[in-house]
């Protein structure tokens, strides 16, 4: 049905021609669905822009031929093209919230499309439109088509996009990172909901993810890009099972799932041994009731409801829940940067929880508890180099300068893997990975002993998690510091964690040892996060070196 | 709905205590004033005695809270004082000059809007291209001319030169009589009356000065147009609209001008402030009869009542239209009163 | 997905400011020429007193209101003075008033805005409240306002036009900074140890200030043509000083008798000194948005 051959595409910018899209071909047949799947950058999207023809200004397709059953879509003028989108091929994005017009009642914007394509006139596109949203299963659809995208939530605005893209019944549908941002519980409905309809329509699809786990459950062929070309194209089991491409086999490697340890996310050449941690009995972190209260316009908010745990010396420690769960608060708290209701948080035995935010900057204990920021580009002050980054802790902490400093600046790059000659460089000058270096190093600078990890690899690309959580595993053995690994993700928690708790509106609703937890989750919510986690099919066991 | 009742409201009891504000400014500003106005009322013949005399009688003997008192409940009265120069109260005297200020400032307003958001659309479609350089340069030329400059140039053009436009004195030139008074809209009023010589009377009369003000003006609204139209163009939601195969037409004016409008209406409060300060200036150089250049005058001789009622009525209109764009704002986007935060 | 090209996600890119300087300042050369324009105004007002051909205050009866000539490039006004030197002359009081009321706003403006946006609570509830209401009036009334009861003097003149500017430093500080207040660097520099202060003025302020440069570019324009308006209906600078405000309306009264020379000169360089500040605003702005940076 659809099918490309040697597509080129490049973007002007201000240092000549970027070549984003490079010699890429493949076709997608009626009742097929193709995932194509790259780490940011590989030209995934582009590549359906492109075919699409809805590039931003400066791209353009240099070369190549995109033909749809029988048109020539590169050669098309723009109104055959208008006629194609929407009727022919939809799409679906990711963010839908921002997706959709704030300001137009979605029913408005479904009428849109159908009355675009002829599809209903004036009398009959109200009720065609609820029509659209009961096809994606959008419960009271007659009161929903007077919303606002603004009174839904993420999931329910991903179905009023697919609601748009399948409105007009396309023959093709493009799905550029579906699920991402979405809550993992919403990421399955989504996914199922899509899958679902395009297989009851008979409909192509091509499906874009960064996630080859999800990738290989819902799609019957899989392309994976970097770079902008196509490195391997094959069936999902046969990928995983035998990798051809080095790249493919370390993306297969990177993809955590169910049995297996940290190592080996790593590729098989560069794994080393795993190191032991130890866990001694002492507590080092013990939290009791703690609750966190805010005032909002219609009464109280309870973000955090009465929650108790302990973290032991030398423990790791999972703390795992969806977005609004409390898990972002909890950590502020416990991390001092917010004052907690009530409750009591006890440090080495000494309770913490009563010390003003404000004032514990000046406390002996802020050097012991340390975080790793979620987004390692926002945890960077922009204006500051890698080093300045790393040395503040050790000036204002550790009273360090000199000589003694730069030392201590340059061991902490060689134990967290940044390339000293780095050192001097900008936030925007270094890459997600090593960026995310520079926030670990300057969080256990002054030697930390609890050290809360607030999702520091949930901006990375899966390759380079791997890398990040590997060297964590290092860290946590060398120095011996406890961990709060706070995360949406369970599989990845129970990579590092010997311990998982698990929150939902704000309260504990199980917590356990880890493999305990996987291996029978006690509570439904568990269960449900357990079952939502797209499950890669097994892959080629390398053993250990 | 509710929620949306609520914002208003609130919106409302925001504006109190601006209000009060403006209230003490304005006393507090006018007290200080140079020059005493016993003095003043007493007579070039006054001695100590008489002038004390008079003090009492205007109450400015007593204690400054006492005064502001007094003063708050002669405004609650609609009661501005009594100018000295023209020896009427100032209320009168600003309400029949405040339509002819009134009439400028909105025809330069909707002159300057009707030019500059298509220009800001234009640029905004094809940024980089000629024509959005030339909007911003056009643009920022508009801003950086001096309105009381302006003015002069143009008269110098056109009527000293050319010999286009009417002396430039005051809104309708002697030749013609005045409307009957209706809404003091001179356009307004004599096209009530259908006398079509008086409207084209006034009509080539506000020509000059409504361009002047509405040079000043286009800047700001077609800055901010092109930069929320750029923001509206890149948003998510068009590239939805632009996938879903609808028209370029709906796209830029039913998705992205409808979304970039909002910051534009906003805008218009701080332009509109803008227009109010140069009306002064244009109104002094085009002899206009307006609010401004009776301040004008009324600073020139230290008159306090005039210019604190000036100051004021200023305030409370500014104040009033911006209550008013935002209440429209509320009506626009549905999202007001549901804000998160 | 974004549209990201392939170098801007894990290779590091190599640019410095100084090459996005000269990229825009290539795409633009408008900006180009508002840095030249600037340099001019700048010599003028530096070097203006002692390089034009005649005494600005120095009256020659005998030569009054002269077309412009080759002697008198911009022709004599009603005194016989020459409004040529008088242009140049006055650039340095303009532009003091302006660069003096801005520097006061940016300090006043900046340490209030930041202290709310920072702290929020009810000092934000308050500062609001009465930027409010400064910003109710109508700025150039305000500042008429605020010169006749304090005097008819540059530093009030100054004083007000600080005053009526203060609200936008204040309210695009407070914006800058509420944002980044609990961003993942300002968490960072607490748990490093820095105290609330230091986060604040270390960490955050200096992030806000490339927004704020365009900002006071913009303001020095406006702030002179403020200044000139105060003095051309008779607030603030008293004749004879040369001022640009004051020569347009003493011109005025020449203009309908057909002696344009005195109000256009004076008007034409005012507007020039104004159009530099928006064009380098504009440009400043093209510099530091990062939305432009591709």
């Amino acid at each position: 049905m659809l099918s490309i051959r040697d597509l080129a595409v490049s973007f002007q910018t201000r240092r000549g021609a970027v070549n984003a899209v490079r010699g890429v071909s493949f076709d997608v047949a009626t009742g097929e669905v193709l995932g194509i799947v790259g780490e940011s950058g590989s030209g995934k999207s582009v590549t359906s822009y492109a075919l699409m023809r809805i590039l931003d200004a400066g791209g353009a397709i240099t070369a190549g031929d995109v033909s749809y059953s029988g048109l020539d879509l590169r050669r098309a003028s723009e109104a055959d093209m208008r006629d194609i989108r929407g009727r022919e091929i939809s799409m679906i994005f990711q963010n839908p919230r921002a997706a959709l017009n704030p300001i137009r009642k979605v029913g408005h914007q479904i009428e849109d499309v159908l009355r675009r394509h002829a599809k209903a006139t004036r009398q009959d596109a109200r009720q065609k439109a609820i029509a659209a949203l009961e096809a994606v299963r959008i419960t009271d659809a007659e009161a929903r088509y007077d919303a606002y995208p603004f009174e839904l939530s993420g999931g329910m605005c991903q179905r009023v996009v697919i609601a748009i893209a399948l409105a007009c019944d396309p023959r093709l549908l493009i799905a550029d990172e579906p699920t991402t941002g979405l809550d993992i519980t919403t990421q399955k409905a989504v996914m199922e909901l899509v899958s679902a309809l395009i297989r009851a329509r008979g409909m192509g699809a091509i499906v874009i993810t960064h996630d080859l786990g999800l990738a290989a459950q819902y799609c019957d062929r899989i392309v994976v890009m970097k770079d902008g070309q196509i490195v391997e194209t094959g069936d999902p089991e046969a990928l995983f099972a035998r990798p051809r491409h080095a790249y493919t086999r370390k993306l297969v490697d990177a993809t955590p799932r169910a049995g297996e340890s940290i190592r080996s996310l790593l590729p098989a050449e560069i794994r080393t041994p795993d190191l032991p941690h130890k866990v001694h009995e002492r507590p080092i972190l013990a939290v009791r009731d703690l609750t966190k209260t805010y005032r909002g316009k219609s009464g109280p908010v309870h973000a955090v409801r009465g929650i108790s745990f302990e973290v032991k010396e030398g423990q790791s420690v999972g703390l795992v829940g969806e977005s609004g769960c409390g898990k972002s608060t909890t950590s502020e708290m416990l991390v001092r940067l917010l004052d907690p209701t009530s409750g009591e948080i006890l440090f080495d035995g000494q309770d913490i929880a009563g010390i003003p935010a404000g004032r514990f900057a000046r406390n002996p204990r802020r050097g012991d508890i340390q975080m790793v920021f979620q987004d390692a580009t926002d945890s960077l002050n922009p204006r500051h180099s890698a080093r300045q980054t790393i040395a503040d802790p050790l000036r204002r902490l550790g009273g360090m300068g000199g000589a003694k400093l730069a030392a201590r600046v340059d061991e902490l790059a060689d134990l967290t893997g940044l390339p000293r000659t780095l050192l001097d460089r900008f936030p925007h000058q270094l890459s997600g990975g090593q960026k995310a270096r520079v926030g670990i190093a300057r969080a256990i600078a002054l030697n930390p002993r609890f050290l809360i990890l607030d999702e520091p690899t949930a901006a990375l690309d899966v390759s380079i998690q791997a890398v990040v959580l590997n060297l964590l595993a290092d860290l946590r053995a060398a120095l011996g510091m406890s961990y709060l690994f706070v995360s949406h993700d369970l599989h990845v928690v129970r990579l590092l964690c010997d311990h998982v708790i698990v929150m939902k509106g704000g309260e504990i609703v199980e917590q356990g040892p880890a493999e305990q937890v996987m291996a029978s989750p006690a509570h439904p919510y568990t269960q449900e996060l357990l079952s939502a986690a797209p499950k890669p099919p097994a892959r080629r066991l390398v053993p250990a070196p | 709905m509710s929620a949306r009742l609520t914002s208003v409201l609130s919106r409302i009891a925001q504006a109190i205590p601006v209000v009060i504000g403006v209230v003490v400014i304005s006393f507090v500003l006018t007290r200080a004033l140079p020059g005493d106005p016993a003095v003043y009322f007493a007579g070039a013949a006054a001695d100590e005695a008489s002038i004390a005399e008079v003090r009492e009688a205007l109450g400015l003997d007593k204690p400054m809270l006492r005064q502001f008192i007094i003063y708050v409940g002669d405004l609650a009265r609609g009661d501005l004082g009594q100018s000295i120069s023209s020896g009427r109260p100032v209320a009168e005297d600003l309400a029949s000059r405040l339509p002819a200020s009134l009439e400028l400032t909105l025809s330069a307003l909707l002159l300057s809007c009707a030019v500059a958001v298509p220009l800001g659309v234009l640029a905004a479609t094809r940024p980089g291209s000629p024509v959005d350089h030339l909007c911003r340069v056009l643009v920022t030329a508009g801003v950086s001319l001096p309105t009381f400059f302006t003015g002069i140039l143009l008269i110098y053009v056109f009527y000293y030169l050319l010999g286009i436009a009417p002396s430039p004195l005051g809104r309708l030139d002697f030749i013609y009589i005045e409307p009957d008074h209706v809404t003091g809209f001179y356009l307004i009023d004599a096209a009530l009356a259908g006398d079509a010589e008086t409207f084209l009377g006034a009509l080539k009369q506000l020509v000059l000065p409504a361009i002047t003000l509405a040079l000043f003006t286009m800047a700001p609204i077609a800055r901010m147009t092109r930069a929320a139209m750029l923001g509206a163009l890149s948003a998510d939601f068009v590239r939805t609209a632009r996938a879903a195969g609808l028209t370029n037409r709906t796209v830029l004016y039913g998705y992205a001008f409808r979304n970039a409008l909002l910051p534009v209406v906003t805008t218009l409060g701080m332009v509109f402030s803008f227009t109010l300060g140069a009306n002064v200036l244009v109104e002094k150089v085009f002899a206009w009869p307006g609010i401004g250049s009776y301040a004008v005058e009324a600073l020139v001789v230290s008159d306090y009542a005039a210019v604190q009622g000036f100051v004021l009525a200023m305030a409370f209109l500014f104040v009033l239209l911006n209550l008013v764009i935002d209440l429209a704002y509320t009506l626009i986007d549905p999202r007001i009163g549901f804000a998160a935060k | 997905m974004t549209q990201v090209s392939p170098d801007s996600a894990e290779r590091p890119r190599s640019s410095g400011a100084l090459d996005h300087l000269i990229y825009v300042l290539k795409a633009n050369p408008v900006t180009l020429l508002a840095f030249v324009m600037f340099a001019l105004i700048v010599i003028s007002a530096l070097f203006g007193p002692a390089l034009v051909p005649y005494d600005p205050l120095q009256s020659d009866a005998a030569n009054a209101l002269q077309a412009p000539s080759a002697a008198h490039w911009f022709g004599t006004d009603s005194l016989g003075r020459d409004v040529f030197s008088r242009v140049i002359v006055a650039t340095r009081l303009d532009l003091v008033i302006s660069v003096a009321a801005v520097a006061l706003s940016f300090v006043l403006g900046s340490v209030l805005g930041a202290v709310a946006g920072y702290w929020g609570g009810w000092i934000d509830v308050v500062l609001n409240r009465i930027l409010d209401t400064i910003m109710a009036f109508p700025l150039f009334v305000l500042a008429m306002g605020i010169v006749a009861a304090m005097g008819n003097t540059i530093e009030n003149i100054i004083y007000a036009t600080a005053i009526i500017n203060v609200p936008f430093y204040a309210r695009l500080v407070r914006a800058e900074v509420n944002i980044r207040r609990g961003a993942g660097f300002a968490l960072a520099a607490r748990l490093s140890g820095n105290s609330d202060l230091r986060v604040l003025a270390l960490h955050i302020f200096p992030n806000a200030l490339p927004p704020m440069m365009v900002q006071v570019s913009l303001n020095l324009g406006w702030a002179i043509l403020n200044a000139a308006g105060l003095s051309f209906i008779g607030l603030g600078v008293r004749p004879p000083t040369p001022e640009w405000g004051i020569m347009v309306a003493e011109g005025a009264n020449f203009i309908v008798s057909g002696e344009w020379w005195l109000a256009v000169f004076p008007g034409l360089w005012l507007m020039f000194a104004v159009f530099t500040f928006n064009l380098l605003g504009d440009g400043l702005r093209d510099i530091v948005d990062p939305r432009k940076r591709t």
